[in-house]
This record gives structure tokens, sequence and C-alpha cells, in this order.
């Protein structure tokens, strides 16, 4: 039987660790927490597993709710598709943080060489890649339980998924990190976030509600604007502000 | 000195406030299409001035403590908070009455209305933060930044509702839209804007005070237990 630790004791072995000095670029930095938290959670497979039997959940019960063969699904649809996503990406969004708290990991992070804004938009970066996978597989459930089309214009709703996701993430993120240490955070998060996500919300369900319904963009490209200037302007104010909110 | 100022503000707004009622009550005239009920403008729009002028104030408050984290500035973002939601609340209270007299709904989801209540939301959800956090300097320091967050929310929620709602008509249209109103029938609104800026200012003092004294009941129960 081989010993799992080997106990034979070479010069190598018991000099103390060479310590890294250097450290890591911001990116690298980035791209190392976003692969730890999507490692752990490809692992653990605990958040995006209850996030997306969430989501059929809801998109079972709206079928309750109203006639689920009608035409005015599709007028609807935009609306009924981001409160899936918005409900079930307050799921992913609450663990974000609050799994760092056991054994005390969150302090750690914040002791690593890495920057809290650094912190920050790794754990956005894996949170994002989490919500995208969960409306990726959605949207095929959608379109075979309501009899509604989104191929049409693919390409045009992918933008939309990207930039409407990236403002529930980057807004969902920071307020996962002011509400890590409260009592009540699985309640204060939805309380905060819902409010601050409506603007692209609105943005997400016009457009979204438009793509699906294979009219062409017209006067709705303004959402795209608003779109993208909600993401760089909270983008811009939660990397300014989280260092506040992480560290003090 | 704080003391004196909040009587001479809660004086002025008492004189001031007086002097609108007699005026808007007494000698205005009722409005042509609508009645006597239109009377309702002369606290429903002050209000909304109020309010957003709080939101704004707490803004500032709330930069100003994030760069010098002197808790004072902390409680002036809560007091002002505090009585914006109030001011908010008259507003959407006077709003509703006045829409059911007038549209016959008590609710439509017109621009204003909706951003309205949606700045609402935004300040309850700062209230309710500052309840949940225990620890004063956490409080200011979560509570700040949100503040700002929603802050610039606002904004963007006052000009996107009326993209929303502009392209999406409501079934009834905003009497807003009729026309402006007659210069006498307008000064009283900023008449009484002034007094409940002034009455708002007495109640964010006192409120401010008693957040001072919290500060210092908590400082000295904290001595205790070290004792």
């Amino acid at each position: 039987m081989t010993p799992l630790v080997s106990t034979k004791s070479t010069p190598e072995s018991s000099a103390p660790p060479a310590v890294e000095t250097s450290r890591l670029s911001p990116l690298r930095s980035i791209l190392a927490i976003a692969a730890k938290d999507l490692r752990s959670e490809l692992r653990t497979k605990e958040t995006i597993n209850a996030a997306l039997s969430f989501s059929v959940v809801i998109l079972l019960l709206f079928s309750f709710a109203f006639d689920p063969a009608s035409d005015q699904v599709r007028e609807i649809s935009g609306g009924l598709l981001w409160l899936v996503f918005l409900f079930a990406g307050a799921l992913v969004l609450n663990r974000s943080f609050s799994r760092e708290l056991q054994n005390d990991c969150l302090d750690a992070l914040i002791a690593s060489p890495a920057s809290a804004a650094q912190l920050w938009a790794g754990k956005a970066l894996a949170n994002y890649v989490l919500l995208l996978a969960i409306e990726v597989v959605c949207f095929p459930i959608f379109g075979i339980f309501y009899n509604v089309s989104w191929t049409a214009q693919a390409p045009l709703l992918g933008v939309v998924l990207l930039l409407a996701t990236w403002a529930m993430t980057i807004i969902g993120t920071t307020f996962s990190a002011m509400t890590v240490n409260l009592r009540l955070r699985e309640l204060m998060l939805p309380v905060l976030l819902y409010p601050m996500l409506i603007p692209p919300l609105m943005g997400a369900i016009q457009l979204t509600g438009t793509i699906v319904a294979g009219e062409p963009i017209g006067d709705n490209s303004i959402w795209f604007r608003l779109l993208v200037a909600y993401d760089v302007i909270f983008t811009l104010l939660a990397a300014a502000l989280i260092d506040v909110l992480l560290v003090g | 000195m704080r003391q004196k100022l909040i009587y001479i503000f809660a004086a002025a707004a008492a004189v001031l406030l007086a002097w609108n009622l007699y005026k808007i009550f007494l000698i205005e005239p009722d409005e042509l299409n609508q009645g006597a009920i239109y009377r309702i403008i002369y606290i429903h729009v002050p209000s909304a001035m109020t309010c957003a002028t709080g939101f704004f104030v707490a803004l500032c408050a709330s930069i100003a403590y994030l760069s010098r984290k002197d808790l004072r500035f902390d409680a002036v973002a809560a007091s002002v908070t505090e009585v914006s939601w109030v001011f908010a609340t008259i507003v959407l209270v006077t709003g509703s009455i006045w829409g059911r007299i007038a549209w016959g709904i008590w609710w439509a989801w017109d621009p204003r209305l909706t951003s309205m209540l949606i700045c609402w939301l935004l300040l309850v959800s700062y209230l309710m933060l500052r309840r949940a956090v225990d620890e004063p300097n956490q409080r200011a320091r979560l509570s700040a930044v949100l503040s700002i967050f929603t802050f610039c929310d606002w904004v963007i929620v006052w000009k996107s509702i009326e993209w929303w709602r502009t392209q999406h008509p409501g079934p009834v249209l905003s009497i807003r839209n009729g026309g402006g109103m007659a210069p006498g029938m307008e000064a009283p609104i900023y008449w009484n804007t002034l007094a409940l800026v002034l009455l708002a200012a007495c109640l964010i003092m006192l409120r401010w005070r008693q957040e001072g004294v919290r500060r210092e009941i908590d400082a000295l129960r904290r001595f205790a237990h070290a004792m």
C-alpha cells in the first residue's frame, strides 16, 4: 500500500517552501477568484441545481396563471422570462459571498494580496457565467412549454442577455457583499436588489418581447443604450465603492 | 443654538403654512375643470419637491460620510432619508386621492406615479438596511454606499419610466399635460414648498438630535459593559 503522504525526507522537502513574493497581475487575480468560485460550484452544484429547478417550477406555475396556449404569451414572454431569471438569479447571488463565511474564508480572501475590487470582479465574473448558464437552459424550456420561437433573432437576443445579465450581476454581487454579514441576508438581498434593477429589467423585458415576437427593434434601440449606460455607470460605481463595503 | 434654530424653523413653517392654507382655501378660486379637488396640488407637488430635495441631501451627506468617516454625517443622511420617506408617502397618498376624484381610479400606471413609487421603495430599502445592521460604523458604511446607488438608480428610473409609459400609453391621460396654470394659482405651490422644506428641516434637526443621543447612549452602554 502506498502511503498518501511521503514520509521520506529529502533535502528539498525539509526546506521551507519558497514564499511567492511577487503579486499576481490584477487580471490573473480576478480569473483565479472566478475559477475558484466556478470550480467549487461545479463540484457541489448546490446553487445551480437549486436555481435551475426553481426556474422550471416558476415556468410551470406561470402556466396556471394564464392560458399558455394563447397568443398573448408571445407578447408577455419578455416579462415572464426576466422575472424567472431575476428570482433564480437572487439565489445564485445570495450564495456568492455567503459561501465564504464558513471557516472565515471571506476574511482570508480580504487579507489576500488581491484587492477588494479584484475580489468583487472575480466573483462577479463567476456569477455572470452561472446566471448566463441558467438563462441558456431556461430559454429552450420556455420555448417548448409555451410554444414560443426565440431563434429568429438569436444573436440580438444574445446581446440583450449579455447586457442585462451583466447589470443583474454587478448590482447583485455588490449587494451580496453588502448583506453578507447581516442576520437577514436572504431576506434583505431581494428587498435591496429588485427596486434597483427596475431600469435594466424594463429594457430587457421590452427588447426580449420585441425580439421573440420577431418584430424589428426600431425605436426600441433606445433600450440598448439604456442597458449599456446602466452597465457602465454601475460597474464603475461598484468598482469604486466595493473597497468601502468589504474592507471599510 | 440648534434648539433655537429648530424653534425658528418651526415658527416660520407654521406661519407660512397658516398663511398658505388661508390663501389656498379662502382666496384661490376653484379650478375650471376639476373644481375644489385641484387644491390638493398645493400639498402634492410641494411634498414631491421636498422629497426630491431630501433624496439629494441624503446623497451629499452619504458622500461626506465616506470621505470624512464622521458619524454625524451618517446621522444627517439617516434623518433626511426618513423625513423624505414621510414626504414620499404623502405624495403617494395625496396623488391617489386626487386620482380617485379626477380620473375615477386610485392608481394609474402613469410615469410620474410609477417613478414616485419606485423612489418610495428605494427609500424603504435604505431604511430597512439600517435596521438590519447593529454596529454603528458598519451601518453607516453600508447605508452610505446604498444611498449613492439608489440615487443614481432613481435618476435613470425617472427617464426610463417615461420611455416605457410613452410607448405603452395607459388608459388614462395625465391631466398635467393639459396646459399651464395661471400665475396666481401657481405661486402658492412655491410658497408651500418653502413651508414644507422648513417643516422638513425642523423634523430633520429633531431626528438628528435623536441620533446623537442614541449614539451617546450606545457609547455609555459599551462603557458600562467594559467596566
